[in-house]
């Protein structure tokens, strides 16, 4: 027997297992990249479009910032920088989640320790993990490719933009597979992968901004901190304009080395442990702890505080670039109209800031979603059936957790709001009139993430074996009707269907309340109905 | 009194009937073992006691109120261990034992911190370093900690070593001698044979006996090998009498436990030169309930003095 043994049969376990997940995972990639081909060939349909796009990203550090160095006016240039963020950020994640469910969260669970006991090597798993994770980046890879070019866009840029992606899923699944070494959690583990992501984004986002652009006026040559970044690399390759491949020699050296690193830490550690080890705790426990709010704190503190940060950051970087939108939009009308559109008004800030608020809402009722979801990771494994047979009644449990996410998101909402009006007030001059204007504009979007939040609460209630699935699904079909409802033109009573359309277009609209209390009163009655069905039905553990 | 009273009690979980018409009583003041094999509905029937799932039909009755709609007033006054003691990965184990306390309603401290030690427990570690073992000792302490009538134990002991399990026969025993009721869920025979006063047997959701240990031996047959001067005559015609062979001097035979004294009157007849009898064991009289009765495994015989017993 081998280090290796076994790895064949752990693979073959793993597609199993992730069927489903890698299935939605090919798809999602290819169909980011056709909707965005789509809209962009819509957008942009000349070339003198286009030539004002690549012009006007070149010249804007927002559009440096956050959808990387353009290069060149071609369709799949654009394209390319339309779509970057979001293809770079899920490859990224979903191939961090994919290594640690497979090695760190086994050996949690204990579906390890059963298998390690079979003819399975030492290094079995992590391979495994990887296997199953590379191919899934190479398949979703390939199949956006393949969408590309079924849009008239040229092979090989197609090709390019293919395989840069899935390299930034190969590197992220090697640096998910260090941190799976390095953490003794699978929370620990992934939270760590997720900060290297960010830090990938800024560095990237730094070196681009702060980059040189070419003499024609349509290319951005970035500065060294790209070069850091495995998200650099992938812009790097120039998909569509300069095909670079041997770029990707960089991100291969890069996974090759991580992986190795993360096998000679296999090595050197126990089954079920970290290289840090564990911290202890304290002996008694404190008195804010010994209440099921205090419990619940305790539980969601960590996710509460994680995302104050990154919106704090994102607050902060996307309001002090405010004031520079109009040397990026002001001659592309096809664009401008968008951002009107999307924002509600004419004045360009406004609109980009109220497009900033329609994010975060975004961003926040995620937040809420896995914030609730912690009912039913509570009641799965197995700890609420230790809760509910104290003196804790099922409502009681219930809302200590509701009342953390719901406050949580929207405290995280006027977080948002604050710190995107103190950064653009430090760039416009007017510090306290634009935190006071944004931070309403942001407690504006709490309605909707708690629409969302009760809906998880129904699905909780009615259906908790599903509530995980069903919940992200509803998440992530208000994201796509809020992204791509006003470019598909899609009818007005399916657009409806998300909370988020009836939020009004703050800062630039004055807040009506009558949708905001309609909303609130819809979360009150979700709410209701899903503590009245978890009231009344079998625990369902496991 | 009864602390806990079960009639006719059904559970389905979509095609599978776990629960099928199980009675079960458990008087105040005793500790009362509930055995069965895997699969037979104990975890089940004690997630109703508890309020956890709901019952299709059946009456239930938990120190006097309804498990379901007073759970909350009932979860003061019991403690639970469950099977499988899951608990939160980054809190210490002492955080944890302190917050099953007091989300019951308050635990001795002292107690606490002597069964930590009687334990040997660290209760600064995380709950996710511990083992099974540990985990179990946790929700132990927890539940011994407290101050309450009834105690509901879903195989408390399964992961702890010997030392540990000797430590909770301790325990437990100061439980009943103080008037606490317990209800145990256990595969340890020797535990159940050490703890408790009456236990039920369960299997496929139905109870198929209950009462004191001594009563369920007497519900069983004890085999007999005899020897005699002269050979055996009549003796299937006896009350109570089961099963007779005989070969040459040796007769055996199978003895209902009430109908021993005619038996023997009427074996002397016969100038006994030798007898033994073979009562079953616990372990044996379990195997009898558990499997269908038909395949217990016969051990060596040993013997036994006429009447020993
Ligand atoms: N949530 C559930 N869904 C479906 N079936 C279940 C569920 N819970 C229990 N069962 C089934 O009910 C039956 C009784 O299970 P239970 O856990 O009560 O047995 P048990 O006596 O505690 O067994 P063990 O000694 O193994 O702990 C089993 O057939 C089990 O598969
Ligand atoms: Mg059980």
């Amino acid at each position: 027997m081998t280090a290796f043994t076994g790895t064949t049969r752990l693979t073959r376990l793993a597609l199993r297992r992730d069927r489903v997940k890698l299935l939605v995972w090919a798809l999602a990639v290819p169909g980011v990249g056709a909707a965005v081909a789509q809209s962009v060939s819509g957008i942009y349909g000349t070339e003198s479009d286009r030539i004002g796009y690549a012009t006007t990203s070149a010249a804007s550090v927002v559009a440096r910032a956050f959808n990387g160095p353009v290069s060149g006016p071609s369709l799949g240039s654009v394209v390319t920088a339309e779509a970057y963020t979001m293809l770079a950020l899920l490859a990224a994640l979903l191939s961090t989640f994919a290594v640690v469910r497979h090695t760190r969260q086994n050996e949690e669970t204990g579906r390890a320790e059963l298998l390690g006991s079979a003819v399975v090597g030492r290094h079995a798993p992590l391979t495994a993990a990887l296997l199953t994770t590379v191919a899934a980046n190479v398949l979703s890879g390939l199949l956006l490719a393949l969408v590309l070019v079924a849009g008239d866009l040229p092979v090989a840029g197609s090709l390019a933009l293919g395989a840069a992606i899935t390299g930034i899923g190969v590197s992220f699944a090697a640096i998910a597979a260090v941190t799976a070494q390095i953490s003794g959690t699978a929370r620990g583990a992934n939270g760590m992968a997720a900060a290297v992501v960010g830090l990938a984004f800024l560095l990237r986002a730094a070196g681009d901004a702060w980059g040189t652009v070419s003499a024609d006026g349509m290319r951005v040559v970035s500065a060294w901190p790209s070069w850091l970044s495995p998200l650099g690399w992938a812009n790097q390759v120039q998909p569509f304009d300069g095909n670079r491949w041997p770029v990707l020699a960089l991100t291969a050296g890069f996974s090759l080395l991580a992986i190795g690193t993360a096998f000679v830490l296999t090595a050197h550690r126990d089954l079920g442990s970290g290289v840090l080890a564990v911290r202890r705790g304290p002996a008694v426990a404190a008195r804010g702890l010994l209440n099921p709010g205090g419990l619940a704190w305790r539980l969601q503190r960590g996710v509460v505080l994680g995302w104050a940060i990154g919106i704090l950051v994102m607050g902060l970087s996307m309001g002090s670039v405010g004031d520079q939108l109009d040397s990026f939009v002001g001659e592309n009308e096809a664009a401008s109209e968008l951002i009107a559109q999307l924002g509600g008004t004419e004045e360009l800030v406004d609109a980009f800031l109220g497009t900033m608020m329609a994010m975060f809402a975004l961003a926040v009722a995620g937040f809420a979603v896995q914030a609730v979801l912690r009912l039913r990771a509570e009641e799965a494994a197995g700890t609420l059936e230790g809760i509910l047979a104290t003196a804790v009644g099922r409502p009681r449990w219930l809302l200590s957790h509701l009342l953390w996410a719901a406050l949580g998101a929207v405290v995280l909402l006027a977080l948002a709001g604050a710190s995107t009006g103190l950064g653009y007030g430090l760039v416009s001059g007017d510090v306290p009139g634009e935190v006071a204007r944004l931070t309403v504009a942001g407690l504006v979007q709490a309605p909707a993430a708690l629409v969302l939040a009760g809906l998880v609460v129904v699905l909780f209630g009615l259906l908790p074996r599903l509530s995980v699935a069903l919940s992200w699904s509803a998440f992530l079909l208000c994201v796509l009707l809020g992204q791509l409802g006003a470019l598909l033109e899609l009818p007005q009573p399916v657009l409806n269907l998300s909370p988020f359309t009836h939020l009004p277009a703050v800062p630039a609209a004055d807040p009506s309340a009558t949708p905001l209390v309609l909303l609130l009163a819809v979360a009150v009655a979700l709410t209701g109905l899903g503590l009245a069905t978890f009231r009344r039905r079998d625990l369902a553990i496991g | 009194m009864t602390a806990i009273s079960v009639a006719g009690l059904v559970k389905t979980f979509g095609a599978t009937r776990a629960l099928d018409e199980l009675d079960l009583t458990v008087r105040s003041g005793e500790v009362h073992g509930f055995l069965g094999p895997n699969g037979a509905g104990k975890s089940t029937t004690i997630r109703i006691l508890l309020g956890l799932l709901r019952r299709d039909a059946g009456e239930v009755g938990v120190l006097g109120g309804d498990p379901w709609r007073d759970a909350v007033a009932l979860h003061r006054r019991l403690a639970y261990v469950p099977g499988d003691v899951n608990l939160w990965p980054n809190l210490s184990g002492g955080e944890a034992i302190d917050l099953f306390g007091s989300l019951r309603g308050g635990l001795d401290r002292a107690r606490r911190d002597e069964l930590l030690r009687r334990f040997d427990l660290d209760p600064t570690k995380k709950c996710r370093t511990y083992s099974k073992g540990n985990r179990q000792k946790v929700a132990i302490v927890a539940a011994f900690a407290s101050d309450v009538e009834l105690l509901v134990l879903d195989e408390p002991t399964s992961g702890l070593d010997p030392l540990m399990e000797a430590v909770f026969r301790e325990y437990v025993a100061a439980l009943r001698d103080a008037g606490r009721t317990v209800l145990l869920s256990s595969h340890v025979m020797s535990e159940v044979e050490a703890l408790c006063d009456r236990v039920s047997i369960i299997r496929a959701g139905r109870t198929v006996e209950s009462g004191t240990l001594a009563e369920l031996r007497h519900l069983t047959r004890t085999p007999m090998t005899v020897e005699t001067e002269r050979p055996v005559a009549g003796l299937a015609e006896l009350a109570g009498v089961h099963a007779v062979t005989a070969s040459g001097a040796t007769t055996r035979f199978e003895v209902e436990s009430g109908t021993l004294d005619p038996v023997l009157a009427h074996l002397a007849r016969f100038g006994v030169r030798a007898l033994t009898s073979t009562p079953p064991t616990l372990e044996e009289l379990f195997m009898r309930h558990y499997g269908d009765g038909s395949e217990v495994a016969v051990t060596a015989p040993r013997p036994v003095p006429v009447g020993a017993r």
